[in-house]
């Protein structure tokens, strides 16, 4: 089993797209299915994709429903900025230079999709020699408080799901 | 059109408000798209429609479908973790070319090269 | 009753996606630069397939949402392959 499918997410991940693609659970949808996985999770070894060590899954539900929320909430802030520019001249966008202690490339990459898919907030560029992270923050009050925002409320649970 | 007569009346209602509120995002996003500044504000403005905006219009769909064929048509969720998955990345492309760009023609847009020493 | 909510939520919501491709296509008209446009372009196509949801939704079909998928799976790689060349001045290196 560990030998066929090195990557068991994304195998299953694989499988279930063909199944939702084909809406059916005949032998031959599962049988397609278990090929494509099969064929991912061979492509991924040719690559020498790196493997992720998941802990900790209880704490993955949590920061999903805080994603979630979050996306809400900054949806709400970058529609108003954006219907009201009577009060452009006050709001200040800019960079904001972030120093990472997060490593693994999986909690980055999951990092990275966080930060960009909530509006407001895109992940510009990251540095892998000092691992610094650059922002740029559409309504930018305090850049210390953003570093802070970036640090305590996505960084430490992400390192605690992947490191 | 005529499906839709077949319809109660506790779906219609949020399939109704989710498709108007996606609409209604996709366009506060594109009008951020016209009206904002400098590029870099710019960037922030479409992720409105790809992220609410396209959600609720892919629950309203499936809603919409479940009910009226009455099964789970689940497969909007590809599109959804499509979605997730790829704006990030066209994003971030896009604002490390647009970056490249500026610092290679000295645009005062773009951000100092290294950290300044203080944050250290 | 609920016929008439379900059209002239569609009605309405098309209204607004047509309007929101005018905004982007406008942004795509008039750069200023070459990001410009191409961020413009991508909001195109996110705009363009939630369009076709509405369509899909209108027609009482879910044909339209191949479409949809075809179309976000084009505008990813159309924009990815835009920003690379934006960068390095080729797509494939």
């Amino acid at each position: 089993m560990k030998r066929w499918f090195p990557y068991p997410l994304i195998g299953l991940g694989l499988a279930l797209l063909w199944l939702l693609l084909t809406e059916s659970v005949s032998t031959a949808a599962f049988l397609l299915a278990t090929a494509l996985a099969l064929a991912g999770c061979g492509t991924l070894l040719r690559l020498r994709f790196p493997k992720a060590r998941l802990r900790r899954l209880g704490s993955v539900p949590g920061l999903l429903r805080d994603v979630v929320v979050e996306v809400f909430r900054s949806n709400n802030a970058v529609a108003r900025i954006i219907l009201r520019p009577s009060r452009e001249d006050a709001r200040r966008s800019g960079f904001v230079r972030v120093p990472l202690d997060m490593r693994s490339p999986h909690g980055l990459a999951a990092l990275a999709c966080i930060l960009t898919a909530t509006p407001g907030t895109v992940w510009v560029d990251y540095d892998s020699t000092d691992g610094t992270m650059l922002l740029h923050v559409l309504d930018l009050i305090d850049e210390d408080a953003w570093v802070r925002i970036v640090k305590d409320r996505w960084e430490r649970r992400l390192m605690e799901i992947f490191e | 059109m005529s499906q839709a007569a077949d319809l109660p009346l506790w779906a219609a209602l949020p399939v109704a408000m989710l498709l108007v509120v996606g609409a209604g995002l996709a366009l506060a996003g594109s009008i951020g798209l016209v009206t904002l500044k400098s590029f870099y504000d710019r960037m922030h403005a479409p992720t409105l429609g790809t992220t609410l905006g396209i959600g609720s219009i892919l629950i309203a769909s499936m809603l919409y479908f479940s009910v009226l064929q009455t099964r789970f048509v689940l497969h909007e969720i590809l599109i959804g973790a499509f979605m997730v998955v790829t704006t990030p990345v066209t994003l971030m492309l896009l604002a490390r070319a647009a970056l490249y760009r500026d610092e290679r023609e000295g645009n005062p847009d773009a951000p100092p090269r290294r950290p300044p020493p203080t944050k250290d | 009753m609920s016929a008439t909510l379900i059209s002239a939520a569609v009605l309405v919501a098309q209204i607004l996606l047509v309007a929101a491709m005018g905004c982007a296509a406008l942004r795509v008209l008039r750069g200023p630069r070459a990001q410009d446009r191409v961020l413009a372009l991508d909001t195109l196509y996110v705009n363009g397939a939630m369009l076709l949801l509405v369509f899909g939704v209108r027609t009482g079909t879910t044909h339209y949402f191949e479409a949809a998928l075809l179309i976000s799976l084009l505008g990813f790689v159309a924009t990815a392959a835009l920003s690379k060349f934006l960068m390095r001045g080729e797509v494939i290196e």
